[in-house]
């Protein structure tokens, strides 16, 4: 490696990776992406499975389209990002089926959100059409784990109030329950979509009283 | 060239195509044996668990040789039935059961998979497949050699919905289908599934899923309708198992009384004919389902 070129990881880089987690989220400061945020956070795992199938997807679309990018002509760039993008989740698809059989049952039904996620597709039109193919690539993993990591809180908070467990694991134990002659019940509402919308909600609030700077002007 | 011109736009599409597609084909064709082989392995564990066998599966170092082991090991035979219980032609574990199911039940083939446990006594799988809130619902309901006490049961789902209907696939649901019983003397009453009942004490019925339902109704729909649909089937198995508790019962009994006075067992079948009388009621099966005696070992 030559002396100008830029080392792998950079500052510069790593703000990449890093900066996504909180400050440009893609869910709660660019609220893209809600929509499998609300579809898939009733469990933990689910969720954790999902973020890491999304980090594959964005960081390898991100990866490719930078490779190709001064090729592509502009008229039907968004064409070729879909194609790209739905290639990938495929392939995806396909390795976990082949591969991973029992975790692929439990993703199938959510592999279409991945095509329709809008943080693939926002990533590439913002980021990796401009840029190198490495620092695209870290700026898709950096995307990935944020998308992550605001599903894990979700899919934490609604399996341990929607069905008492963490990770399929029971935390709370069988004799509270009211059918097994205790005081509590599980949260109904917090298994539907809409609670996981307030509670986006409420980690957006949270999120802009610690940092003043993402409140917007008016 | 112009990267925006007519001409460069239509070869880089044509190229990008070809190019994505010769990828995925050459992907799908690659990995399509080992997702068969997941999904005949996945099929194999799904029949064994419904016995309560392989429960090492987790331990094993490799899955796949295990389950193969212990299919082999334990399922002994199968064969296709139709709707008169009849044994035909056809490979069970091939049949595509789903396909079957959309049929009149008349018309329908039929897989049975014949276990042999431990201590030798019979066990008969059945699959079974119907219809959840979201999707199709599937899996395997194994019956004791009596032909009316459930052994153990496998469900799953395409999509019900998480930590609700989902809950029917978890050990913890299908548990309670071990032991509960298909018939009450005579009659079919297959298996309810009723809300916060006290289903303990009774052999028909388990407790259904909270907030699902809709899935609880579908499987208990599904179980009714494909044990129905193998209702001639499993007639005759019970009548074959009847004579056969029967003449075991005699002979003991002879044995025990052999220089006493003979006592007046008139009921007994001769062991040399075990006709179930099921067949002559129905008249419509000149050759019942083969007798486990000749099930062999493959």
């Amino acid at each position: 490696m030559s002396n100008e070129k830029e080392p792998l990881f950079s500052t510069k880089n790593l703000k990449l990776f890093t900066a996504p987690l909180n400050k440009v989220n893609p869910i709660t400061v660019l609220v893209l992406g809600i929509c499998s945020a609300l579809a898939v956070t009733v469990k933990l795992e689910y969720a954790v499975v999902m973020a890491l199938s999304v980090t594959v997807v964005t960081a390898f679309s991100n990866l490719v389209i930078s490779l190709i990018r001064n090729t592509i002509p502009n008229r039907i760039r968004i064409i070729v990002q879909l194609v790209i993008v739905a290639a990938l989740v495929i392939l995806v698809d396909q390795i976990l089926q082949a591969f991973t059989y029992d975790v692929s049952k439990q993703l199938s039904v959510f592999v279409g959100l991945i095509i329709t996620n809008c943080i693939v597709m926002g990533r590439i039109e913002a980021f990796a059409l401009g840029n190198k193919p490495w620092a695209s690539f870290i700026d898709g993993l950096g995307n990935g784990f944020g998308y992550g990591l605001i599903l894990a809180i979700l899919g934490f908070v609604r399996e341990l109030f929607g069905s008492g467990a963490i990770w399929g694991y029971q935390v709370v134990p069988k004799s509270f329950y009211i059918s097994e002659g205790g005081f509590y019940e599980n949260n109904g509402f917090i298994i539907l979509p809409p609670m996981a919308l307030i509670l986006v909600g409420i980690i957006i609030w949270v999120q802009r009283s610690r940092n003043k700077s993402l409140i917007e002007k008016v | 060239m112009n990267k925006e011109s007519n001409k460069y736009i239509f070869l880089y599409s044509i190229i990008l195509v070809v190019t994505v597609a010769a990828v995925l084909a050459a992907a799908a064709t690659l990995l399509k044996p080992f997702q068969q082989k997941n999904v005949e392995v996945e099929k194999k564990q799904n029949i064994l668990f419904s016995v309560q066998k392989a429960a090492q599966v987790k331990e094993a170092k490799d899955k796949t040789e295990y389950i193969e082991r212990e299919y082999k090991k334990y399922i002994t035979s199968s064969y296709v039935v139709n709707s008169f219980g009849m044994q035909v032609e056809g490979d069970a574990f091939t049949l595509n059961f789903a396909d079957e199911m959309k049929k009149p039940s008349s018309e329908r083939l039929l897989p049975v998979f014949v276990c042999k446990d431990d201590d030798g006594s019979l066990l008969y799988v059945l699959p079974v497949r119907g219809v959840g809130l979201w999707g199709p619902l599937w899996g395997y309901v194994a019956l004791n050699q009596d032909v009316n006490i459930i052994r153990g049961v496998v469900f799953d789902h395409k999509g019900e919905t998480p930590g609700l209907g989902a809950e029917i696939a978890t050990p913890q649901f299908q548990a309670q289908f071990a032991g509960k019983q298909i018939f009450d003397g005579e009659t079919f009453t297959s298996i309810k599934v009723v809300k916060g009942g006290n289903t303990k004490n009774n052999p028909h019925e388990v407790d259904a899923v909270s907030g699902g339902t809709i899935t609880s109704n579908g499987l208990q729909d599904m179980v009714y309708d494909v044990l129905e649909s193998y209702m001639s089937f499993l007639k005759a198995k019970r009548q074959e198992y009847a004579a056969r508790v029967c003449s075991k019962n005699s002979a003991m009994e002879n044995a025990k009384t052999a220089s006493a006075a003979p006592s007046a067992k008139v009921e007994v079948r001769p062991v040399v004919k075990p006709k179930p009388a099921q067949v002559q009621e129905v008249n419509l099966t000149p050759t019942p389902a083969p007798a486990d005696t000749t099930d062999s070992i493959q």
